[in-house]
C-alpha cells in the first residue's frame, strides 16, 4: 500500500506545512506547566523538546495534540486550528508516554483496531505491514501484555505511524528500546523527516538526539530557556541551561 | 461515525470475552445483592409484596455502577481513553460505543437477575415478557446513559470511585421510580396496560432527553 | 465591594431582625397556632432554593458553551445558596409538617423532588470539592443534568406515590400572599442577593490571586 493511496483513504483532505506555537502558556491552578513557549516546525524538520522531569514537555505535546487547549497563546497547523476537528486529528500522531495500547489484544488487534478509527479500509493488511516494519510479525498474535516494555514501544510506535500523519509528536520514544531498535527508531524519524512529516519529540536522551535534531528547545519549568538550530554540543549546553 | 462506533464495540466484546473479568464479576456481585437483599427483607419464608421489583431494580443499579467504574478504569490503563480522543471520528462516537458496550453487559445480567429475583421473591416478573423486557432495556439505556458520561467524564478526577454514585444515583432517581413501578405493576396480579405504558413512555422520554444531552456535552467535558 | 454593599447588609439584616414583629401581625391560624408562622420562613427559602437552583444550571449552561470562568463563578456560589436555603426549606419543612400533618415527613411530590434536587446541589459541591483540577466543568455538567431532571423527578414523584395524584397529600395551603410573606419574601431574596454577590467576588480575588501567583513565577 503506497503511502499516498493510504492517504486518500484518510477520511479528511485537510494538510499543512508548519506547526507554529505562538506565546503558549497553560496552568492548572496555580501551577504554570507550560510558560509562554514559541517555535515554528516546518515539513521535513525534527524538533526536540528536551529537559528533565516536570519541564512541559508532555503539556506542550498534549497541547499540540488538540487534548488540552493552551490557557493561553495559540498552536496553528498551517492555517488551521484545533477547532479544526476531526480532519486536523487525522493529520497527527502521537505516541504517548503511556503507549495507548489495549493489553488483552494482540498486537495485531491493536494496530488494525487504530487503523480503522483512523479511516484506513484494510485496517488488517496494514497492521500486518506495521509489525513487519517492526520486525514483531512472529509475536502478532500476541496479547500485548505479554510483551516487554521495549517490545510494547515499538508497537505503539506503529499505533501512533499507522495512518501516515504529517504531524508526529512522539513522547519520550526511545523509552525502553535496545540498540537495534533504537537504531531502526532513529532510522525510521530520519525517513519521515525525508518524507516531510513535522516530527516533535520529547526525550531525555541527549545523546541519541546528538546530530537528530534540526530544532533542540531546552524546557525548564515550563519556560523555553534556550533554542538551538543545527544543533552539536547538546549535552554542554544542557548543563549550562538546565544546570542539573 | 458508524464505523468508530462498531469498531469500538466490536474491540470491547473481543476484551470481554478474552478475560470474561467484567461479565463475571458483575454477575457475581448481581447475584450476591441478590441473596444481601433476600436475607434482608425475606420474613418468614415470604418477601413482603412487591419487594421483588425493588431489589431487581436496586441490585441493577448497584451492579450497574461497579460494571461502569471497571470499564473506564480499564480505559484508563495506558490512557486509551485520550487514543480514543484523538481519533478522527466525532468524539460522541467514543460515548455512543461505551455505551452499547455497557448495555450489553448490563442486559446479560439482568437475562440472569430477573428470572433469579422472580423465584426467590416470589415476584410473578414473567407474567407479560414484552412489557417487562422493554421496561428494563430503556430503564437500563437511561441509566447506562447517564453513567457513561459521568464515569468517562471522571476517569481523571481524584476520588472517581466514590463520585460515580454521589453524582449518578440523584440524578437517575426518575430511572428507579419509573422501572421499580413499571415493574411492580407488571408483576401485579390485576394488570393495567395503561399503567406499565406511563412509565415506559417515561423512561423512553428520559432515554431521548438524556441521551441527546450527553452528545451535547461529551467533548467540552472531556477537552481541558 | 462596590459602595452600595454594607449598607445594603444593614438593611437586610434590619429586615429580618424585625421579620417577626411582622410575621406577629400577621392572622393567627386557627388550626396550627404558632408553628404555623415557620411557614413564613420557610416558603421564601424554598423559592430561593429554587432560584438558585436555575441559576446554578444556566450558569453552568453558558460555562460549558463559552468557557468563561464568570460564569463558573456564578454557577458555584449558586449551588452553595442552593444548598444553604435547601437546607433551611428541609429544616423548617418537618418543623410545620409535624403540627399540620402530625408527622415528620411526608412522601409528596414537591418535597421529595426538592429533597433530590438538594441533594443533586449538594453533589455539585462534593464534586468540585474533591474532584481535583478540572473539575469545574465536570460539575457544569452535572448542574445541567440536574436541571434538565426537574420535570422527570417531578412527574415520577407525583406519580410514584400514586397514580392517582388527585389524592394529593398536600392540601391547599393555608395561606394569604398578604404583607408578612412578601415581607420575607423580599427578605430572603435580598439576602440570597447579597450572599451571592459576596460568593462571586470571593470567587473572583481567588482567581485574581491565582492569576498573580503565575505572573509572579513567570518574572522569576
Amino acid at each position: 500500500m503506497t503511502r499516498a493511496s493510504r492517504r486518500e483513504m484518510v477520511g479528511g483532505s485537510v494538510d499543512f506545512d508548519e506547526v507554529s506555537v505562538e506565546d503558549v502558556s497553560r496552568h492548572f491552578g496555580r501551577r504554570r506547566a507550560v510558560s509562554r513557549v514559541t517555535f515554528r516546525a516546518a515539513r521535513g524538520m525534527i524538533v526536540g523538546l528536551l529537559g528533565p522531569n516536570g519541564a512541559g514537555k508532555s503539556t506542550l505535546l498534549a497541547m499540540l495534540a488538540t487534548v488540552l487547549r493552551p490557557s493561553s497563546g495559540a498552536i496553528r497547523y498551517g492555517s488551521l486550528d484545533a477547532t479544526a476537528g476531526p480532519a486536523l486529528r487525522s493529520r497527527i500522531g502521537v505516541l504517548g508516554h503511556d503507549l495507548f495500547l489495549y493489553p488483552e489484544l494482540t498486537a495485531r488487534e491493536n494496530l488494525a483496531f487504530f487503523a480503522g478509527l483512523y479511516g484506513i479500509a484494510d485496517s488488517d493488511a496494514c497492521a500486518r505491514a506495521a509489525l513487519e516494519r517492526a520486525q514483531l510479525d512472529t509475536r502478532r498474535d500476541d496479547p500485548v501484555a505479554s510483551f516487554s516494555r521495549g517490545m510494547r514501544q515499538r508497537v505503539a510506535l506503529e499505533r501512533a505511524l499507522i495512518h501516515d500523519p504529517r504531524l508526529a509528536l512522539l513522547d519520550e520514544p526511545f523509552t525502553g528500546l535496545d540498540d537495534a531498535s533504537t537504531e531502526a527508531l532513529l532510522g525510521r524519524l530520519k525517513a519521515l523527516r525525508h518524507g516531510g512529516a513535522i516530527v516533535i519529540l520529547a526525550t531525555h536522551d541527549l545523546d541519541l538526539a546528538e546530530g537528530l535534531l534540526d530544532t533542540a528547545l531546552f524546557l525548564r519549568d515550563g519556560r523555553n530557556v534556550e533554542t538551538l538550530s543545527a544543533p552539536g554540543g547538546l549535552r554542554s549546553t544542557y548543563r549550562t541551561v538546565i544546570g542539573r | 461515525m458508524l464505523r468508530a462506533i462498531w469498531l469500538i464495540v466490536r474491540k470491547d466484546l473481543t476484551v470481554e470475552v478474552r478475560s470474561r473479568e467484567l461479565a463475571y464479576t458483575t454477575l457475581f456481585f448481581a447475584i450476591s445483592c441478590v441473596l444481601v437483599f433476600a436475607f434482608s427483607l425475606v420474613q418468614e419464608g415470604r418477601a413482603a409484596e412487591g419487594v421483588g421489583a425493588g431489589v431487581l431494580w436496586m441490585t441493577i443499579m448497584f451492579a450497574g455502577n461497579l460494571a461502569l467504574g471497571r470499564t473506564f478504569e480499564r480505559e484508563r490503563q495506558s490512557e486509551t481513553l485520550r487514543a480514543l480522543m484523538l481519533v478522527p471520528a466525532p468524539r460522541p462516537a467514543v460515548y455512543l460505543g461505551k455505551l452499547t458496550g455497557i448495555v450489553l453487559l448490563l442486559l446479560l445480567t439482568e437475562g440472569v437477575l430477573v428470572p433469579l429475583v422472580a423465584l426467590l421473591f416470589q415476584a410473578e416478573l414473567l407474567a407479560h415478557p414484552f412489557w417487562l423486557v422493554s421496561v428494563v432495556a430503556m430503564g437500563t439505556l437511561g441509566f447506562a446513559a447517564v453513567g457513561t458520561l459521568f464515569a468517562a467524564m471522571l476517569v481523571r478526577a481524584r476520588s472517581r470511585d466514590v463520585l460515580l454514585p454521589v453524582l449518578l444515583y440523584p440524578i437517575t432517581v426518575p430511572v428507579i421510580i419509573a422501572g421499580v413501578r413499571g415493574t411492580m405493576a407488571i408483576a401485579q396480579p390485576d394488570f393495567e396496560v395503561a399503567v406499565v405504558r406511563f412509565w415506559f413512555s417515561l423512561l423512553v422520554a428520559f432515554d431521548v432527553v438524556f441521551i441527546t444531552l450527553a452528545l451535547w456535552t461529551f467533548e467540552p467535558v472531556m477537552t481541558d | 465591594m462596590p459602595k452600595w454593599f454594607s449598607p445594603a447588609v444593614l438593611v437586610c439584616g434590619v429586615m429580618f431582625a424585625i421579620s417577626p414583629l411582622v410575621i406577629a401581625q400577621a392572622p393567627y391560624e386557627s388550626t396550627m397556632g404558632l408553628v404555623q408562622k415557620v411557614f413564613y420562613y420557610h416558603m421564601p427559602s424554598a423559592w430561593v432554593f429554587l432560584t438558585a437552583s436555575v441559576v446554578c444550571g444556566i450558569a453552568s449552561a453558558r460555562f460549558l458553551a463559552t468557557g468563561n470562568p464568570r460564569h463558573d463563578r456564578t454557577a458555584l456560589a449558586a449551588a452553595e445558596m442552593a444548598v444553604l436555603f435547601g437546607l433551611v426549606t428541609l429544616v423548617t419543612g418537618p418543623l410545620w409538617a409535624r403540627k399540620a400533618w402530625g408527622t415528620w415527613w411526608v412522601w409528596d411530590a414537591r418535597i421529595t423532588s426538592s429533597l433530590v434536587g438538594w441533594m443533586i446541589a449538594w453533589a455539585y459541591l462534593i464534586l468540585r470539592q474533591y474532584g481535583g483540577p478540572g473539575s469545574e466543568k465536570l460539575a457544569a455538567g452535572l448542574a445541567l443534568f440536574g436541571m434538565a431532571n426537574v420535570p422527570f423527578i417531578y412527574v415520577s414523584v407525583n406519580y410514584w406515590r400514586t397514580i392517582h395524584p388527585a389524592t394529593t397529600v398536600v392540601p391547599k395551603l393555608p395561606f394569604s400572599m398578604g404583607f408578612p410573606l412578601l415581607f420575607c419574601l423580599a427578605a430572603f431574596y435580598f439576602l440570597m442577593f447579597l450572599l451571592m454577590k459576596l460568593r462571586v467576588r470571593v470567587a473572583e480575588q481567588q482567581a485574581r490571586l491565582d492569576a498573580i501567583y503565575l505572573s509572579l513565577d513567570e518574572q522569576a
